[in-house]
């Protein structure tokens, strides 16, 4: 048992080695170099000066979350298998920028991905499994993954699974609440809150397991955190140590309480929040929502609140209050070097975008950069590409040409975002030279 | 009079191709050739209830919310069978429904709490908005559909 784990210790040591490698390899010509030429119109994002976008790849299908290996090869989950095939692998194999050579494999829709050490982790709906990566951080035997964790909840509301691993050995996934804000009767008008809310038991929170252990389910996993809602969004922080996530806030606070909240309330209210998570963090859901105009955790109507009283006093207070109904799918902390600066170990966000604001016109549908230092916040949030979902105003989000979902790093430091809408994976460059 | 006929035209074409997608056709003539006031009416007042009940979810063009709200927008779901229809605002719906090749994953709550008549006119509007083109429901179909729930 010692002796696996030295080895897989020294398995490790190697895998950082050839990242940090990587990282400084890069060169004119060469996969995964710094220097891609951007597209013309940069593939139609709107960007910081000095940055610039490649089309990667194009009309993949519903393409989820992503990861990028240390050679700069990029795998993705497919929310639907297509043909069976849930798993995109893309390579860029004369280092244009443009993904050359795409293989697939894995006959299951889901959302999660994510590569550490030498396995690539994927999710479907229920199950976490991981496959060994050669040295090429290629997949060995695509046909027979371990299956990690299985018989997680799935009742279809909020039924994606999330996941990232600290550098400790363990896996962290999302199970979403199977509802809106726990309400005896789901999204049912005047109808009150279940208490306690029975959904906390099995779902609303991150849940953590061993990356390395197989057949796991729910006895063999700890309740890391609670009172999430449902969290799409999140990544391990490595100068903080800690799991940070994004949480999707309730929706519908007018349809369902018409007398205590208008339709602008119900448009603008609550935060979509960033979380800074320890084990057994509580951050409040259903009981209370987090207003970003009064600074508070209020109580929630289905609790007995009326827009007016506070709530959660001893639930965790928001790293970030962003925008109301933005759907946040995708954080990434940036550990890269060839972004300027500010953005070292600062946070992106990948907004998917909202539906939940009508009459007014939709909002979100863009990535933002969150400055960070020593572990918190150090400036405010500001949009960082936009243009994703074309030109017009967003009414509903039909509307929208693409919608951001994932984002990961590339060894060079590039940011890779992808497009559940027209299965888009785009590549924001800085243009050094 | 030439213009009224033109404008009638895409949605006569549009009514056609959605009868062909239906399995069930709508054994009632289409709203426009019944009693024309009455049919306006039950649409008009299920306009308004429809942005009171149905916008955030379906939204304003009833185009719905790709993977997570379905889209009203000729499917056989609102253009076909109108028990099943009555149905799933009575009763809700909590199954993976499948359009046009997506899936979308949202529960629909039941809407019981809803007299007869505002079901009626909710499904009219629905059923004649977004290019559909169906014969309206009404309070009478609700009421039947209503007695063999519970």
């Amino acid at each position: 048992m010692l002796m696996q784990k030295t080895k897989v210790c020294l398995v490790v040591a190697l895998a950082m080695t050839a990242i940090t490698t990587s990282v400084f390899a890069g060169g004119p010509g060469k996969p995964g170099a710094s220097d891609v030429k951007p597209d013309a119109n940069n593939a139609g994002l709107k960007l910081p000066a000095g940055f610039g976008a490649v089309k990667v790849a194009d009309s993949l299908g519903r393409t989820r979350h992503i990861a990028v290996t240390a050679n700069g090869g990029i795998y993705i989950k497919l929310d639907r298998a297509r043909n069976s095939n849930g798993i995109l692998y893309l390579q860029d194999t004369n280092g244009d920028g443009k993904a050359d050579k795409k293989t697939s494999f894995g006959a299951y829709g889901g959302t999660g991905i994510y590569v550490k050490g030498d396995y690539l982790y994927a999710t479907s709906n229920e199950d976490i499994y991981r496959y060994k990566l050669d040295a090429q951080q290629q997949v060995v035997d695509p046909e027979h993954p371990e299956t990690v964790v299985s018989g997680l909840i799935n009742r279809r509301q909020h039924e994606s699974k999330s996941i990232v691993l600290d550098d400790n050995g363990n896996i962290y996934v999302n199970i979403g609440a199977y509802s809106n804000s726990c309400q005896t009767k789901d999204r049912t008008a005047g109808s009150l809150g279940m208490q306690p809310c029975p959904v906390l038991d099995s779902a609303a929170g991150i849940w953590q397991f061993k990356a390395d252990k197989q057949n796991q389910t729910y006895g063999d996993g700890v309740r890391y955190a609670t009172g999430l809602r449902n969290v799409v969004g999140l990544d391990w922080n490595k100068s903080a140590n800690q799991l940070f996530v994004m949480q999707h806030g309730r929706d519908q606070l007018h349809d369902l309480f018409p007398s205590m909240f208008t339709e602008k309330q119900s448009a603008d209210l609550p935060a979509e929040c960033m979380y800074a998570l320890k084990q057994g963090s509580d951050c409040g859901w259903p009981y209370i929502y987090y207003d970003p105009y009064q600074h508070k955790k209020m109580l929630a109507p289905e609790y007995g609140g009326d827009g007016k009283k506070t709530g959660g006093e001893n639930a965790e207070e928001p790293v970030v209050a962003f925008p109301a109904h933005m759907a946040p799918n995708g954080l990434l902390f940036y550990t890269g070097n060839q972004f300027p600066e500010k953005y070292r170990n600062g946070a992106f966000v990948a907004f998917h975008g909202s539906w939940n604001r009508s009459p007014e016109n939709q909002a979100g549908y863009y990535v933002v950069f969150v400055p960070f230092k020593d572990g918190k916040p150090s400036g405010k949030w500001e949009v960082f590409a936009d243009g994703f979902a074309g030109p017009g105003p967003v009414k509903s989000p039909g509307d929208a040409v693409h919608r951001p979902c994932g984002l990961a790093q590339g060894p060079d430091g590039s940011l890779y975002v992808t497009d559940d809408v027209k299965g888009t994976v785009y590549r924001i460059v800085y243009k050094t030279k | 009079m030439r213009k009224w006929i033109l404008a009638v035209m895409p949605l006569a074409i549009g009514a056609l191709t959605a009868t062909a997608q239906v399995k069930k056709p709508a054994t009632t003539k289409p709203a426009a050739k019944q009693a024309g006031g009455a049919a306006t009416a039950t649409i008009g007042r299920g306009k308004l209830l429809y942005k009171q009940y149905c916008i955030s979810c379906h939204q304003e063009n009833g185009t719905g919310v790709p993977r997570m709200n379905p889209p009203l927008i000729k499917t056989e779901y609102v253009l076909g069978d109108k028990t099943r229809l009555i149905g799933i605002l009575l009763n809700g719906l909590n199954e993976d429904v499948e359009i046009n090749g997506e899936y979308y994953s949202n529960p629909m709550p039941s809407q019981a709490a809803l007299k007869d008549q505002e079901i009626a006119d909710i499904l009219s509007y629905v059923r004649n908005n977004f290019g559909n083109k169906a014969g309206t429901v009404s309070a009478a179909e609700v009421t039947a559909v209503r007695a063999t729930i519970k």
